[in-house]
C-alpha cells in the first residue's frame, strides 16, 4: 500500500510512536550476521574496477576539522576535481563536504578550477552534538545555504531520541527541511554510535524520512562506532522498506570509518543486495570519508598496472 | 458369630483412565496362591483393553508432562503414602502368590514404598542435574532440558511382585510420561491393588493404566502400536524382546531392559533431550 | 552497468587428488579383495574424481579385526593421552582446512563457502571439544566408571561429508571406542583425506578405519558379529531396517535420521532476519539437510508480506560454481537426489500449491534445482509431510499459537523447529510445546560441537555433541 511520507505521521508524539510501533523489530544477532555474511563477497578483476570507480564518485571528500583552513579546504577541492592527475579517467567525486565556516570558500575555488558540477555540503545544526538552540540551528543552515552549500547534513537531537522526546525531533527535521526547500537536500545525521541499538537505528531512520530526510547519513565521525555494516544494512533495509510504503527513494550516506576499498566495496555489496541495484548511484548512496579516497585510487593503479603501488604514488591530498 | 462370617472378597478389574472396567472381551483368567489354591479371576485384558489404555494414557500426557515437576513429585509422595495404608494387604497378596514369608513380604512393601520417596523426589532434579548450558561459539545462548518422551509401556519384571513393579513405573512417571502397565501374568494381585492407591492418590486418570492378562498376547500389540513412545521390556523374555524391537522399528521406539533398581538413568531412559537456541542480542 | 560479481573461483591447486583410493584398514590403504571400484564424480560437472575402492563382507571382516586390535591399545592408553591424539587430528585439521574445503566442495558440489566457514571450521571444532573430553569420562553423568562399547561401526551420510564423520569419530574416540566407518558413496574423498590425517597424527593402527562402498557394504557392517555399537546418520527407513536387524543382538543403536522442520513465524518476528533465517533454513547446502525448516508457518495476516520479501530475498541467490566465493546454492549431490527432489516438487504441482522458484540460470552440466517454495500448501499434501532433502519449501499458514503447534506436531519426525518472535514468553512457550530435539529461537540451523543434536519421535535415538552425545558412546550403569 504507497502513501505519502507525510501522511505517515501528523508530527504528534502520540502519531510517531504509533507509526513507529508498527516497524518491525531487528535481531541484532541475525543482523550481524547477514552483514558478516555479505562482508564474505569477493569482488575480483571487472566487478572490482566497476566497484572502485563507482565509489569515487561516491566519496562526500570530508574535512571537518578545527584545524581546517582556506588552503586545506582548496586542497581537497583540488582532489575532488581530479583525484588521481595522472589518469583523466578517474571520475571526481561525490561532494565537498566542510563546517559551515568553509562553505564559501569550497564553492568558490570548486567554480573556479573546473568543479562546478561538485556539490558543496555542509555540516549543520551545531555540528556534531546538535546542542544548542532551533534559533542557532536555523542561523547554522541558512548560512550555509547563502554560502553555496547545496546539501546540508544535520545532526538529529539523540538527547531528546533516547528520552522520549520524538516530537522534537520530528518537528527539527521537518523545520530544516524546510529551510532547504528547493535549495538544498537534506543529510540526517543519526549518529548510530550513540543510538547503539539497531532498534533504534530502524526507528530513527524512519523518523528522519518520515520527517523529509533526502539521505540518512549514520554518523558525524566524532562517535566510535561509526559505519558498522550491519548499522548499514539496517539503514538499507529501513530505505527499500519505505520506498515499498511511499514509493520515494531514500539515500544512505554511512560517514566515519571506511577508510580501505576493501570496506567501500563491502558497501556497495550491502547496498546491492539489500537496497538493490537502484540505490548504487551517488544519488542515493555516498560515502562520507577522507583517507578513503587514496586507497581506492592505489587499487585503481594496481588493477591498471598489474602490480603493487605505494603511497607516494598517489596524491596527498 | 465372626465364625459365620462371611468375606466380601475383591473382584481384580483392570484400571484404564481413573476408572476400574472389566476387560472389554468379558475374559478373566484364574490366578492361584503359591499352593495351587483358587484367588482371584482377574480381567485378561485384550488388544482393544491396550488401545483404549493408550487413549486414556496419551489424553493425560499433556497434563501430567506440563504439570509442574515440584506436583508432580508430590503425587509420586503422595502415592507411597496411600500404599503406606495399605501395607497388609500388599503383604497378604505376596505371601499368598510368592510363598515368601510376611517379614520377607514386608520388606518388599516397605522397599517399594522407600522407591516411590527416592523417585519423588527426582521430579523437580532430573533437569538440574542432567540437563545443561552449552558453551556454544557465536553470540547465542543454548541450553538442553531432558522432557518426558510420551506414553510408555511398562512390561514389569514378575518377581519382586510389587517391588519390580514400582521399579519400572515411578521412573516413568518421575519423567513426566504417562504409562500403560501390564502386569505381571502369574503375580498380579499387587498391581491391581496398587491401582486402587494410585486412584486414590490424587494422580489424575489416565496418567497410570494397569491392565491384567497375558503379557505374551499384549507384547506384539504394544510393539507395534504406532502411539507408544517407549517400552520398558525388564519383565520380557530375550526372544520377546527382541520381537518387541523388531516391530517397535515401525515408529522407532525407544525400548529398554534395566539391571539397576534404582537409578536417574531409568527416569532418563524414557525422556527426550530438548536443545534450544537464541541469540544474545541487544 | 550493472554491479555484476565477475568470477572469483578458489583454487584447485591445494587438493590432490589420486586416481584411486583404498580402503584404509589398520592403518594402511589396502585393496579391496575383490579388486572392485566404484567412481566418484563432481556434481556440478559430472566429471570423475576418482576410482574408490568397494568394500565387501571380507573386507569388513579385515576392518572389525583391525578395529578389535586397535581396541586393545586404544582401551588401555591413559585417557589423557587418547585425547593428545584427537587434539593432533584437530589440528591438522586446521592445518590442511583449504585443501579439505576445496575438496569437499568438488565431491559433494556444496559452495565453498560453505565449507570453508562452516563444515570444515566446525569439524576440527569437533574434535577439539571431545579431545577434552577424553580424561573426564567419570563427569559424563552415565555414572561412575562408563566404559567404550568395544567397535564402533559408524555409517554416514553424503550431506556433510566430512562434518559428519567428524560428529561421528570424535566422540567415539574420546571415550575409548575404535571405528570403522563407511562414508556415504558419492562422497568419500574427504573421508579418505582424513585417513591420511590420522596417518599423520601418527593413531595407532586400527583405532580408525575407513571402508568405502554402497548400501551392501553398510548391511555388512551393521550385520557383523564383531560390531559393539552402530552409529547411523541417514534416511528414516535405512535407520528402522537398522533397527531391526541389531534387534536382539545386544549392539548398541544410535540414529540420527529425518526430519520435516516446522520454521514457526509469528506477526511480531523480526522480519528481515527471519527473512535470512527461512533462507538459511531451507537453501543451507541446497536444503540437503535433516534439520532443514521445510516447513514454514507463517501467522496468516503477515503471510503476504513475509512471501514479498522472500521472493526478493531469494532473488539474490546466487546458484552456479560451488568453488566460486560468491555461490550461495551449488549442485545437488547425484542424479537421484535431483530426481527425488524434482519428482517430489511435481507432486506440490499436482496436488494444487502454487510453485514460486527464483529466477537462476540453470548450469548446462551438473545437477541443479532452484530454489523453490510452495503456497496454498496444508498438511495434506505429500510436500508438508515428506523430507524432499532439497532446496523445496512448503509454505503453511496458521492463526493462533495454538494452530502453530499442532500443526508443527503433526508430524511423524521430531528432529528440529524454528520459531521468530520478539515476545520471550512465548519463545519459551512454544519451545516448551515443540516435540523436537533442537530449536532454534531468532536463529536457524546452528551447530556447535557443545551443543546435543538429535531427535524425538521417528528421528532418531540418542543425541551427538554436547555431553548428551558423549554419553552414547558409553556404557553406563542402568
Amino acid at each position: 500500500m504507497v502513501t505519502t511520507a507525510a501522511a505517515l505521521t501528523d508530527g504528534s508524539l502520540a502519531s510517531i510512536k504509533g507509526f513507529l510501533k508498527t516497524l518491525s523489530p531487528v535481531d541484532q544477532v541475525g543482523a550481524d550476521a547477514r552483514a558478516a555474511m555479505l562482508a564474505t563477497r569477493s569482488i575480483k578483476t571487472a566487478s572490482k574496477k566497476w566497484a572502485i570507480d563507482m565509489a569515487i564518485s561516491m566519496i562526500d571528500l570530508t574535512t571537518l576539522e578545527g584545524a581546517d583552513t582556506d588552503g586545506k579546504v582548496k586542497a581537497i577541492c583540488n582532489k575532488a576535481i581530479r583525484p588521481d592527475p595522472t589518469d583523466p579517467t578517474v571520475p571526481h567525486v561525490g561532494a565537498i563536504c566542510v563546517y559551515n565556516d568553509m562553505v564559501a570558500t569550497a564553492r568558490k575555488h570548486l567554480d573556479e578550477s573546473g568543479g562546478g558540477d561538485i556539490p558543496v555540503a555542509a555540516v549543520s545544526t551545531a555540528f556534531p552534538s546538535g546542542r544548542a538552540s532551533l534559533e542557532v540551528k536555523e542561523r547554522d543552515t541558512k548560512d550555509a545555504i547563502a554560502d553555496g552549500a547545496t546539501e546540508i547534513d544535520m545532526v538529529i537531537d539523540r538527547g531528546a531520541f533516547l528520552s522520549g522526546d520524538l516530537e522534537k525531533v520530528y518537528s527539527e527535521i521537518v523545520y530544516i527541511k524546510s529551510l532547504c526547500g528547493d535549495k538544498a537536500h537534506l543529510k540526517v545525521i543519526l549518529e548510530t554510535g550513540e543510538l547503539v541499538t539497531y532498534d533504534n537505528v530502524r526507528k530513527a531512520s524512519f523518523l528522519a524520512m518520515a520527517a523529509g530526510a533526502d539521505f540518512i547519513k549514520t554518523s558525524t565521525g566524532k562517535v566510535a562506532p561509526a559505519a558498522t555494516a550491519p548499522v548499514v544494512l539496517v539503514m538499507l533495509e529501513a530505505v527499500r522498506d519505505f520506498y515499498e510504503m511511499t514509493g520515494v527513494r531514500i539515500g544512505v550516506k554511512p560517514a566515519g570509518g571506511i577508510r580501505t576499498t576493501k570496506d567501500a566495496i563491502k558497501q556497495l555489496v550491502l547496498v546491492k543486495e539489500t537496497a538493490g541495484e537502484e540505490w548504487l548511484n551517488p544519488g542515493l548512496f555516498r560515502i562520507g570519508a577522507s583517507a578513503l579516497l587514496n586507497d581506492l585510487l592505489m587499487q585503481r593503479q594496481k588493477l591498471t598496472s598489474g602490480h603493487y603501488g605505494g603511497a607516494n604514488y598517489v596524491t596527498l591530498d | 458369630m465372626s465364625d459365620s462370617r462371611i468375606d466380601v472378597k475383591k473382584t481384580y478389574k483392570l484400571f484404564i483412565g481413573g476408572a476400574f472396567p472389566r476387560s472389554e472381551s468379558g475374559r478373566t483368567y484364574e490366578v492361584k496362591d503359591s499352593k495351587g489354591n483358587f484367588i482371584a479371576n482377574p480381567s485378561l485384558a485384550s488388544r482393544k483393553d491396550l488401545r483404549d489404555a493408550v487413549v486414556a494414557a496419551r489424553g493425560a500426557h499433556g497434563g501430567w508432562s506440563g504439570a509442574t515437576a515440584f506436583n508432580r513429585g508430590q503425587i509420586l509422595y503422595r502415592i507411597a503414602e496411600m500404599m503406606e495404608g495399605r501395607t497388609a494387604q500388599f503383604v497378604d497378596e505376596i505371601v499368598a502368590l510368592e510363598g515368601v514369608t510376611p517379614s520377607v513380604a514386608k520388606k518388599q512393601v516397605e522397599e517399594a514404598i522407600d522407591l516411590w520417596v527416592w523417585y519423588s523426589g527426582w521430579c523437580d532434579k532430573i533437569g538440574s542435574i542432567y540437563g545443561s548450558t552449552n558453551a556454544v561459539s557465536g553470540s547465542f545462548y543454548n541450553f538442553t532440558i531432558p522432557e518426558a518422551l510420551g506414553v510408555v509401556t511398562v512390561f514389569a519384571p514378575a518377581k519382586p511382585s510389587l517391588l519390580g513393579l514400582v521399579q519400572s513405573l515411578a521412573p516413568v512417571l518421575a519423567g513426566g510420561n504417562t504409562a500403560i502397565v501390564i502386569a505381571s501374568e502369574k503375580y498380579p494381585l499387587g498391581a491391581i491393588t496398587l491401582s486402587e492407591a494410585l486412584g486414590t492418590s490424587d494422580l489424575p486418570g489416565g496418567v497410570v493404566n494397569i491392565l491384567t492378562g497375558s503379557p505374551a498376547e499384549l507384547a506384539p500389540w504394544a510393539s507395534s502400536h504406532m502411539d507408544i513412545d517407549g517400552i520398558d521390556a525388564s519383565g520380557l523374555s530375550t526372544a520377546q524382546e527382541k520381537d518387541l524391537r523388531i516391530a517397535g522399528a515401525d515408529n522407532l521406539k525407544r525400548i529398554f531392559r534395566f539391571k539397576e533398581a534404582k537409578s536417574p538413568q531409568r527416569v532418563l531412559s524414557f525422556m527426550e533431550n530438548k536443545t534450544v537456541w537464541h541469540p544474545i542480542g541487544v | 552497468m550493472t554491479f555484476e560479481y565477475s568470477g572469483a573461483p578458489e583454487s584447485k591447486a591445494i587438493v590432490t587428488i589420486d586416481p584411486l583410493y583404498k580402503l584404509f584398514i589398520g592403518g594402511k590403504f589396502v585393496a579391496p579383495k575383490s579388486g572392485k571400484t566404484f567412481t566418484t564424480i563432481n556434481p556440478a560437472t559430472e566429471e570423475v574424481l576418482a576410482k574408490i575402492a568397494y568394500a565387501e563382507k571380507s573386507d569388513i571382516d579385515k576392518a572389525v579385526k583391525a578395529a578389535q586390535d586397535g581396541l586393545k591399545v586404544w582401551s588401555k592408553m591413559a585417557p589423557a593421552e587418547r585425547g593428545k591424539y584427537l587434539y593432533r587430528i584437530a589440528r591438522i585439521m586446521q592445518e590442511r582446512a583449504r585443501e579439505f574445503a576445496v575438496l569437499e566442495t568438488m565431491d559433494n558440489g556444496k559452495p565453498i563457502r560453505e565449507t570453508r566457514d562452516i563444515d570444515i571450521p566446525l569439524s576440527a571444532a569437533h574434535f577439539f571439544y571431545h579431545a577434552g573430553w577424553a580424561d573426564k569420562l567419570e563427569h559424563a553423568g552415565v555414572g561412575e566408571n562408563p566404559k567404550p562399547y568395544g567397535v564402533v561401526g559408524q555409517i554416514i551420510p553424503w550431506n556433510f561429508p566430512l562434518l559428519m564423520l567428524a560428529w561421528k569419530v570424535a566422540p567415539a574416540l574420546a571415550t575409548g571406542n575404535t571405528v570403522v566407518l563407511k562414508p556415504a558413496e558419492t562422497t568419500p574423498l574427504t573421508a579418505l583425506l582424513f585417513a591420511q590425517v590420522c596417518q599423520q597424527a601418527e593413531l595407532p593402527a586400527g583405532v580408525v578405519n575407513i571402508v568405502t562402498g554402497d548400501g551392501a557394504t553398510g548391511a555388512a557392517l551393521v550385520n557383523h558379529p564383531g560390531i559393539n555399537k552402530i552409529a547411523f546418520t541417514g534416511s528414516t527407513d535405512v535407520g528402522k531396517l537398522i533397527a531391526r536387524s541389531v534387534a536382539g543382538t545386544g549392539k548398541g543403536l544410535t540414529l540420527e535420521l529425518g526430519g520435516k522442520g516446522a520454521n514457526i513465524v509469528f506477526e511480531d518476528a523480526p522480519i528481515d532476519e527471519t527473512v535470512e533465517g527461512i533462507i538459511n533454513g531451507i537453501f543451507f547446502n541446497q536444503g540437503h539437510v535433516c534439520c532443514a525448516g521445510s516447513r514454514l508457518l507463517v501467522q496468516e495476516n503477515i503471510q503476504e508480506e513475509l512471501l514479498e520479501k522472500l521472493k526478493r530475498r531469494m532473488s539474490q541467490i546466487r546458484l552456479g560454481d560451488p568453488l566460486d566465493k560468491n555461490t550461495d546454492i551449488g549442485a545437488i549431490n547425484s542424479r537421484e537426489q535431483l530426481e527425488k527432489i524434482t519428482e517430489l516438487a511435481i507432486s506440490g504441482d499436482t496436488e494444487g500449491a502454487e510453485r514460486f522458484s527464483a529466477a537462476c540460470t540453470i548450469p548446462a552440466k551438473g545437477f541443479w534445482y532452484p530454489p523453490t517454495f510452495f503456497t496454498g500448501v496444508t498438511q495434506a499434501h505429500r510436500i508438508a509431510r515428506e523430507e524432499i532433502f532439497g532446496p523445496v519449501l512448503s509454505v503453511i499458514s496458521f492463526r493462533t499459537p495454538q494452530e502453530a503447534i499442532e500443526k508443527a506436531n503433526n508430524t511423524p519426525y521430531g528432529l528440529s523447529a524454528g520459531v521468530w518472535t520478539d515476545k520471550g514468553s512465548r519463545i519459551l512457550w512454544t519451545a516448551k510445546h515443540l516435540k523436537a530435539g533442537v530449536i532454534w529461537a531468532n536463529t536457524f540451523n546452528k551447530f556447535d560441537p557443545a551443543s546435543p543434536f538429535g531427535g524425538y519421535k521417528e528421528s532418531g535415538w540418542g543425541r551427538e555433541g554436547g555431553r548428551h552425545g558423549l554419553a552414547a558412546y558409553l556404557k553406563g550403569a542402568k
